[in-house]
Parts: structure tokens; sequence; C-alpha cells
């Protein structure tokens, strides 16, 4: 409102209620019958006040006022039409765009899900088939995410309306992930277990090749080629965890639909298995990436997000457990048992932390006053930090002992990061709390941190396979 | 004299649908009648009110009808249904319950 009385101060009355009505129009549970409702009173006040002598500027001013705060208007509305919220979820168009851009929207969303679909189909073509009755063909998990992610990436191109050069340059990532998951001599590399009978360096590809993908070349479609502006990369952040949670109510629904097919099938003798585990699992995991993005991109700011309100939630959740871990492990006194297993379970447990830390941060408002979940997040950073230090104390005692291997290089590697990230993580929260510093410091810190992790796994993809000999 | 939000969004109701008994109307004229009514002391925020009309609308207690004003825009006018004349009886009974209470024990309050 502010701004609003400000700009709108010189400038002639027409323009300054059109853009009152511009305002008023981006609020999605106003329509435009009620703008246009809206805009007539705001036009009889206006007739009003200048009748009785007011100055067509200072009417303006007046006449606004009345008409009250637009963000507790919107709310009003959407209150007594609580329906209009869910129908803009799929429907309802974007009030700045014409109706037309949202079904264009539709089906380009649409069409790039068939492809993700159809592009898990494409290696069959070239022999590498995807049969049910065998295992899961190591192909297909070292390629995983180059079947959906170019599409979604070429998604937000289009959405973000970025050009044909920097598409170019956007899929120079995924040329090279296609060059490096493919072309090393990975030891017995059609199959996917461990060293001897598999190759270590393989399974870490399949690991990490996803998250760095996911971080260079998405991510950067995603924030329209300007990885440097940070306030797009928190978004990134935010529409990274509500995909996930959208992803996985869309498994359920498709595990629903799976038990249907098998049921009816089976119904009248007839076997649905082929159908099940060569196209509609993989091919529908691949389509449901994009459909989900669209969903998280169409509710944006609509309803108050899902991943933060489970943030708040699993935060004392882990805490407790975090110290009731170290509690016990200073009871019993037994040492960390250094399992291949265990390696990645810790190192998913600081990821988890340190994805609880982030998400807490995208939703908290930086100027508000440090309160009892602060107190909280630091409790966890700092119990995480403890758990961080004995498992490095543990991988590092396996190392010395049994010398390098690729598993315990990249965990020792994540272990660092993490422990880098939580270290300062605390500090910057602990003078948070006590006031000497802002919460946007700490928030600066965790999206400034975010190349590291791509980085990093990037370096395992290109890296690990030679320096360790394909093992 | 500073009325709570509470106070004012309860009477909302019945003030509107009072207001519509006496005859068609629309928001801008309606505001007008309230701050007339109450001698200033009721001020409600402008665009508050087309929210509860969108609401008396949806429970079927007033009509709308859009159709041209004097100054050649569209203007959306409301009329009061049957149900709206049967809800606001109810309301009255109620207010005048409350009313009829708080006059006993502020009467009271005077003697002693």
């Amino acid at each position: 409102m502010h701004s609003m009385t400000t700009t709108f101060a010189d400038q002639p009355l027409e323009e300054q209620i059109a853009q009152w009505r511009a305002y008023l129009r981006r609020r999605r549970a106003v329509h435009s019958p009620d703008v246009e409702e809206l805009e007539g009173h705001l036009r009889d006040q206006l007739t009003a006040l200048t009748a009785s002598g007011l100055a067509a500027d200072e009417a303006f001013l007046v006449a606004v006022k009345r008409m009250g705060n637009l963000d507790a208007l919107s709310r009003e509305f959407a209150r007594a039409h609580s329906e209009r919220l869910w129908k803009q979820l799929v429907v309802a168009p974007d009030v700045d765009a014409p109706a037309s851009t949202s079904r264009t929207e539709l089906l380009v969303v649409l069409s790039l899900a068939v492809a993700a679909g159809l592009a898990v189909k494409l290696p069959t073509l070239f022999g590498h088939h995807l049969n049910p009755d065998e295992d899961v063909n190591a192909f297909y998990i070292r390629n995983a995410s180059l079947f959906a992610f170019p599409l979604l990436a070429i998604y937000f191109m289009w959405k973000r309306g970025l050009s044909a050069v920097s598409g170019l340059w956007l899929g120079l990532p995924f040329a090279a992930a296609a060059v490096f998951a493919n072309v090393f001599p990975f030891h017995n590399r059609e199959r996917l277990d461990n060293f001897p009978q598999g190759s270590d360096t393989q399974l870490l590809t399949v690991l990490h090749l996803p998250i760095a993908l996911w971080l260079m070349a998405v991510g950067v479609a995603y924030v329209g080629g300007r990885w440097f502006a940070s306030g797009r990369r928190m978004d990134f952040v935010r529409f990274s965890g509500e995909l996930f949670i959208y992803y996985v109510l869309i498994a359920l629904g498709g595990g629903v639909v799976t038990g249907f097919t098998v049921m009816l099938f089976s119904a009248i003798d007839t076997k649905a298995g082929w159908f099940i585990g060569g196209w509609l699992i993989p091919c529908g995991a691949a389509g449901a990436v994009i459909v989900g993005s669209w969903l998280v991109e169409a509710k944006q700011s609509v309803i108050e997000n899902m991943a933060p309100v489970l943030t708040r939630l699993f935060t004392p959740l882990f805490t407790i457990l975090l110290l009731g871990f170290l509690a016990t492990m200073a009871w019993t006194g037994s040492p960390i048992n250094v399992e291949r297993e265990m390696l990645i379970g810790f190192d998913l447990l600081l990821a988890v932390v340190v994805g609880l830390v982030l998400y807490a941060a995208s939703a908290r408002d930086p100027q508000a006053r440090p309160d009892f979940f602060d107190g909280l997040q630091l409790l966890l950073v700092v119990s995480a930090l403890v758990v961080d230090v004995v498992a490095l104390a543990a991988i590092a005692a396996r190392i010395s002992e049994f010398g390098f291997t690729p598993n315990r290089v990249a965990a020792l590697g994540e272990n660092l990061i993490l422990l880098i990230n939580l270290l300062w993580t605390a500090w910057l929260y602990a003078s948070f709390l006590r006031r000497r510093g802002s919460f946007a410091d700490l928030e600066k810190w965790q999206i400034g941190y975010l190349p590291v992790y791509a980085m990093w796994a990037a370096l395992v993809v290109v890296v690990f396979p030679p320096l360790f000999g394909y093992r | 004299m500073d009325m709570s939000k509470d106070l004012v969004a309860a009477s909302a109701t019945p003030l509107v649908l009072a207001i519509l008994a006496e005859g068609d109307s629309y928001g801008y004229a309606i505001i007008k009648r309230v701050a007339e009514l109450s001698g200033g002391h009721l001020q409600w925020t402008d665009g508050m009110l087309y929210p509860v009309l969108h609401r008396l609308e949806r429970q079927g207690y007033v009509v709308a009808k859009w159709s041209a004003s004097e100054n050649g825009r569209r203007r959306k006018y409301y009329r009061i249904t049957r149900e709206g004349r049967a809800q606001l009886a109810a309301q009255r009974e109620q207010w005048k319950a409350v009313d009829g209470t708080l006059r006993g024990i502020w009467m009271q309050a005077c003697t002693v």
C-alpha cells in the first residue's frame, strides 16, 4: 500500500485507477467481475469526494485508503469463495495472463510428460530392454536422470522465455552427463551391486549424477538462467521440496492404479505384468516429474506451502532422535559400525538435517525476532554436528586401517562438506539468537553453499571412476 | 468510539440484510447508508463489504444483478430474497435477546 500511494501521486487519475486495478487483478482470489464491482465503488467514492471539494489526487488517496488493504481484502474474498483456491490448482488462469496461455501451458505440459514417458522407451530401439521378468537393467539406472530432467528443463525454458542460445548452454550439462554415465568402462557394468561383483564407482555415479544435474541444469533452467540471483535460488529450493511432496503423492496414486490394473486383468486371466513393469511404472515415473513440477508452479503462492509445514513437524522429532542416539552411544559406549550402508545412511541423515535447516530458512520471515523454534533448530544443528564428528572419526579410522575405497572417500568428502556447512550454520544461528547477527546471513550462507553440493556431485561422477580404476 | 472487529463483523450480516430490506441497493450506497445510520460509529473498510455480500449471495439470502447505472458503467445491484428476510427476522430475535440481556444488567447497575 505504501508503494502505491507514493508512486501514484503524480499521475493522472485514470492511470492511477488503472494501476490500482492491475494490483487488484493480481490477487488470485479476486475474479474480474469482483474487480469491476470494486472499481465501480472506487469511482463512486471519487465522484463524491471530488464533489465535496478534494483535488483528484487527494480524492484518490482517500478512496484507496478507505477501500482497505488489498492483501486483507483478497484474503476475505478467498474465505468467501474457498472453492476458487482449489479450482485454481488446475483450471483457473493466471489473472495477468489470458485464458489461452494456461490452455497452451496445459498442452505443453502434457506433451512434455508424454515425451518423457516415451524417452524411457527410446533405448529399447537400441537393444536396451526393460524386461520386468529380469533384474533391473543397469543402463536404465545409470541414465535415470536423463529421461525426465531434460524435458523438465525445456518446460522451464519455455515458461521463463529463455532464448535458444541459453537452451544450447543448458544442453551442455545433459550431454556431458550422457557421456560420463555411459563411456566409462565400469567393472562388470551390467551388474548393479558392489565390488567385486559389480562396480562401486558405477553405484556412486548412479547416486550423484541426478544431484549434479538437478542443481546444475534443472536449477539453472528454473531460475531462468540467472543462477546468481539468490532470491530465485531460494525459490528453486522451495520448488524442489514441493515437487518431492507432490511426487510422493502422485506415486501413491500410481500405486493404486497399478494395483487395480493387476486385479482387473488377472480377473480375466490376462497377464498385465509386461505392461505394468515395461510401460506403466517407468513411463509414469518419468511423466510424473513433469506433471508434478507443473502442479507446483501452478499452485505457487496460492495456499500455504507444505515443505515448511513438514519442517516444523520434523525438526523436533529429528532433534530428539539425534540426542537420543548420542545419549545411547555415550551410555553403552558402542562405537559406530562403519558398514557401507551405514556410511551412506549417515550422509543421508546429515543431508536431511541440512534440508530441515534450509526449508525452515526458506519459510521464515527474515525480519522476525528469534523464537523457541530457532533455539530448537540450533539444538538440532549442534547435535547433528556431534554425530557428524563421530561418524567422521569412524570413517577416518576405517580408511587408515583398510585404505581408500571409492565409497569411503565419497562418504568422507560428503561428511566434510556437510560438516563445514553445519559448523558455520551453528555459528550464524548462535549469533542470531544472541541478537548479534541477522537471519538473512544464515539464509545467504545456505543459498551460497548450494553450488558446493553440485560441484562435489559432479566431481564424484567425473573423477572418481578413472581415479579408482572403474572398480 | 472504536468498535471491536468481532462486533463489527457480527453485525455486518443483519445490517446489510436490513438495509436491503428497505429496497434494492449496491455496494457504495450500502456503505453510505451504514455510515448515515450509525452516525459514523460503525467504520467499515469499504472493500470488506463485498466479501460479505458475496457470502450472503452464496447462502441465498440475496440475489445480485448487473444493470446500468446513471454514470454509464455497469453496477451490481443486490436484492434480498425470501430466505434473506427469514434470516433477518431470526437474527433480529437473537440481537434483541442479547440487547435485552445487556440492558437488564446495565439497568440494575444503574439502580444499585
